[in-house]
């Protein structure tokens, strides 16, 4: 049976970071890396930008075959972690073969949830996760007349923006109140809605698709009101779920909820197992219970943590603790949101809105410290943020500035504390 | 992606001496946007009058954050230059590295609409001569661990020095520097103590080498130089001695030797004794300094003891007035400018005389920890016990490192063990001393250049 010191699965951001920090401690322990998509390492991140045409797919790619070369990682494209014996420490592969580890890491990310509707299993529709799938929708786009995006989530915007600017007819149905719910306040989503409108697309939120059938068209959606829908294309983009199906047999030692519980050091519950982005379940920053936090700069910060652990860094910091963040380009403008969207008690909010140029902030602090800032066509760096909320600084005495020139105070405060 | 690979050139900033003209920023927007908008400017002074002024500036990082979350490789680091270069074509405007970095090193550029950062233009950076006040600096030292690194070291791995020896450092750079195609003279000393003149016949250094008398030094070595003229081989004659060597029973050969000016290049070690003998003073030992020939304690006749009751000679000073063709001195502190001089004097031991005296603390002699050389070699400078200034006949004396704003000479003196013992009187007669030795090369740099 094959054997490697560690075997990484998955070849994205938290596998590759990974990579990286293990062989800055151990240049030589051998490393295998597995994934199950048959190309070199690309970001999911940029597939709207693959979709649009704006990328080409031969340009993106996070890694070379080289730079597996020079740091001595074995690479296995196309092939699938089937299930993992841990009681033995060997991950079986697609192919029945089976590679006996000393440590594991599962980066194995996570893929587009299909909700349950009605005849969802007779209708043909894309989903955009990996780069096959953004290659079928990029030529897909070129021929839509009407297209359907269900969810409202970042995933879902990019690829309704990108209909809109080749000229489609495009509706996003979303279950949710309000578009981008979880990162965007109600007043951020409305700036980003009205974009939308402007262009010519139709969001319909608060809304449910009941049933989903064939038509000559291509689909027939029915909405919970009655009416109904035709589309030339659907696009289902309802949110993610971790790949973790390997985890069936002995795997199942391995605990998981949501997705697969991990410490702050990124271990399982088992031991020679480790796990790391979208697929992992760690500690909130704002909460002491484990939540998903599935979004590109935790994958790394999580693969790094993963990868010190198993080669025994004695660098390693833990896992403060997962901060939602995201940054959104929309139509040319854009949104940038750091931090807790909820208000908890005794919290402040602040706000400030100008009709006129459609710029927005808000933040939230609590005991002088910020929790979260949202801006729309404001600009701070979201990683100075960041640091303010995780080092809760206190800014009770620039409050007011603060909130006047984010940016510039961030840098201000940035350069005497952390420089 | 780059691993840890050399060592880079950077930008670096003195706060102290910016005051916020923002000319910096100007130049940054000019250079990089043709216009003088400074809130495009990819270099950003922040803070004010009254708190300080600071910095937001890439560090183009060995481990970059904005490089790993960018989900477009539009981000990389140049493995040559060290910069973190942004790739437009590739760049989908996510802002991602935004979030990644978490010194505003890469921010968004609202006039063009993409993100911006800065790339040091191409090694030269706009910014650097556009301030008036200095206040940023290009700093080129990296060449130092590159391009030395890759120089042939001539002297033994083993070296029997003490832990920590400052004279270690110094002869490897140095005998990196002139290269193979060099004659060492190494009179008694630290220098053959520790291993130039090798054990059991064969040499320490991989070029020829001499141990001549400490009184011969200067003349042994300039008629090795001649006689190699003589046959019409060019090679770097070199001497490194030590302080006592030089300024005490060495000096009329080395006075000599700079009257005639011949072609050789010495260098002093000035550890302020003779360190290797057993810690006596010489005529560089400075006034209260202890030695284990002016040591602490109850004296006789009355006087106690207290360190050594005269001053420094000042021999680099002493140097110039023999209108050397090169003379300047140098602290391993300052590796930059140390090899800034054994380039000059390199090429002017090949005119005539060149003389470069190294200040050099001793971790024995001085009493202070082994990992504090390089420490107690900065505050000598930074309190201006030591100053860093260079000569030639044709433009006179320059200061290379002027200190400013020199710190307190006890901030020097408490940061190792010979100075403990010193009363107030004798702290004071230093620190007049310092501001004397300070106004006299002043007058003499002053002098020159009139
Ligand atoms: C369209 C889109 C837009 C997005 N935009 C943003 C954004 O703007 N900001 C943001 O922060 N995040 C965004 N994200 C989310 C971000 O891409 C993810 O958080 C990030 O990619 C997670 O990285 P990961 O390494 O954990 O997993 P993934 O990127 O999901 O990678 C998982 C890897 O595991 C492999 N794999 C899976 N199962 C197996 C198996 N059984 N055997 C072997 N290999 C396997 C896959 O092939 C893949 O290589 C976006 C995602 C999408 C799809
Ligand atoms: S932009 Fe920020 S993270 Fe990137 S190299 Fe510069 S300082 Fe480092
Ligand atoms: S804005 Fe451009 S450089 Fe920055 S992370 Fe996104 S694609 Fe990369």
């Amino acid at each position: 049976m094959e054997h490697t010191k560690y075997l990484v699965v998955g070849s994205s951001h938290a596998a590759l970071e990974a990579v990286t920090a293990i062989r800055m401690h151990d240049a030589k322990g051998s490393l295998t890396l597995l994934t199950r998509d048959p190309h070199l390492p690309y970001s999911p991140t940029v597939l709207p930008y693959v979709v649009s045409g704006r990328s080409s797919p031969d340009g993106i790619f996070l890694r070379d075959e080289k730079f597996f070369a020079d740091n001595r990682v074995q690479l296995k494209r196309g092939t699938a972690l089937k299930a993992l014996h841990v009681e033995r420490n060997a991950a079986e592969l697609a192919d029945g073969s089976e590679i006996a580890y000393e440590k594991i890491l599962l980066a194995t990310g996570a893929s587009p949830a299909i909700p349950p509707i009605p005849g969802i299993d007779t209708v043909s529709y894309h989903v955009l996760r990996t780069l096959d799938d953004a290659t079928k929708l990029n030529a897909a786009i070129k021929q839509s007349k009407q297209a359907v995006v269900l969810g409202a989530g970042l995933v879902g915007m990019h690829a309704a923006e990108n209909l809109v600017k080749v000229g489609a007819g495009v509706t996003v149905v979303e279950m949710a109140k309000q578009l981008t719910d979880g990162y965007f306040d109600a007043t951020a989503a409305a700036l980003i809605e009205k974009a939308f409108t402007d262009n010519g697309a139709t969001i319909l939120t608060g809304s449910r698709v009941v049933k989903l059938a064939p038509s000559s068209k291509g689909v027939t959606l029915t909405l919970e009101n009655g009416t109904t829908l035709e589309a030339d294309l659907l696009l289902v983009a309802t949110g993610v779920r971790p790949n973790m199906a390997y985890l069936n047999g002995s795997g199942q030692l391995v605990l998981h909820d949501k997705g697969i519980l991990v410490s702050d050091s990124m271990q399982t519950s088992v031991a020679n197992v480790w796990a790391a982005g979208d697929c992992a379940q760690a500690k909130g920053f704002f909460t002491d219970s484990k939540v998903m936090n599935a979004i590109l700069p935790d994958a790394t910060e999580q693969g790094r943590i993963a990868g010190m652990a198993m080669a025994g860094d004695p660098g390693l910091k833990t896992y403060p603790g997962g901060v939602p963040l995201n940054t959104y380009h929309f139509f040319g403008r854009h949104a940038i949101s750091v931090g807790s969207s909820k208000v908890p008690e005794g919290a402040e909010v602040v706000t400030r809105f100008d009709e006129a140029s459609g710029r927005y902030l808000k933040a939230i602090f609590k005991d002088g410290c910020l929790l979260g800032i949202y801006g729309v066509n404001e600009f701070f760096d979201a990683g100075v943020m960041c640091q303010l909320i995780l080092r809760r600084i206190d800014l009770s005495a620039v409050k007011q500035r603060f909130l006047a020139e984010p940016m510039k105070v961030g840098r201000e405060i940035m350069s005497k504390t952390w420089r | 992606m780059a691993m840890f690979g050399g060592a880079y050139n950077t930008i670096a900033f003195d706060a102290a001496k910016c005051d916020g003209c923002g000319d910096c920023m100007t130049a940054c927007a000019t250079a990089k946007t043709g216009t003088v908008d400074q809130s495009r400017s990819r270099i950003q002074i922040v803070g004010s009058e009254h708190d300080g002024f600071e910095l937001a500036l890439c560090r183009q990082c060995g481990d970059p954050k904005c490089v790993t979350v960018c989900p477009a490789a539009a981000l990389t680091k140049n493995g040559d230059s060290g910069v973190i270069e942004w790739n437009a074509s590739k760049c989908v405007d996510c802002l991602l590295c935004t979030v990644g970095c978490a010194y505003a090193g890469i921010a968004l550029d609202a006039g063009s609409g993409h993100v911006a950062k800065c790339d040091t233009c191409d090694g030269a950076p706009a910014c650097v001569p556009a301030c008036p006040h200095q206040a940023l600096t290009y700093i080129t030292t990296s060449r130092i661990y590159n391009e030395v690194g890759d120089w042939e070291d001539l002297f033994a791995p083993g070296l029997a020095g003490c832990q920590g020896c400052n004279t270690e450092l110094l002869m490897r750079h140095t005998l990196r520097r002139v290269g193979p195609e060099t004659v060492l003279a190494t009179p008694p000393g630290c220098v053959p103590g520790m291993g130039s003149v090798g054990f059991n016949g064969t040499t320490g250094t991989k070029v020829p080498v001499f141990h001549p008398l400490l009184t011969n030094t200067a003349a042994m070595l300039a008629g090795i130089k001649r006689q190699y003229r003589r046959v019409g081989r060019e090679v770097n004659a070199l001497a490194i001695a030590g302080d006592g060597g030089a300024s005490d029973v060495g000096f009329q050969s080395l006075s000599g030797a700079a009257e005639r000016n011949e072609q050789i290049l010495f260098m002093v070690v000035d550890n302020e004794g003779y360190m290797n003998t057993g810690m006596q003073r010489s005529s560089c030992t400075p006034y209260g300094a202890w030695t284990s020939t002016t040591p602490i304690g109850k004296g006789s006749g009355g006087m106690p003891s207290q360190g050594k009751t005269q001053d420094a000679k000042n021999l680099p000073l002493i140097m110039v007035n023999h209108r050397c063709e090169y003379v300047a001195t140098a602290s391993t502190a300052y590796m930059q400018d140390l090899y800034d001089k054994l380039d000059k004097a390199i090429q002017a031991s090949k005119r005539g005389f060149a003389y470069l005296h190294v200040y050099s603390p001793c971790t024995t002699g001085w009493r202070f920890p082994t990992d504090q050389n390089m420490e107690v070699a900065r505050k000598a400078v930074e309190t201006n016990f030591v100053m860093l200034w260079e000569y030639n006949p044709k433009d006179g004396l320059e200061f290379t490192r002027p200190v400013d704003d020199p710190l307190p000479v006890t901030e020097y003196l408490k940061a190792m063990g010979r100075f403990r013992h010193l009363s107030p009187d004798q702290i004071s007669h230093i620190q007049g001393k310092v501001v004397e030795n300070l106004a006299f090369v002043k007058q003499m740099a002053h002098r020159q250049s009139a």
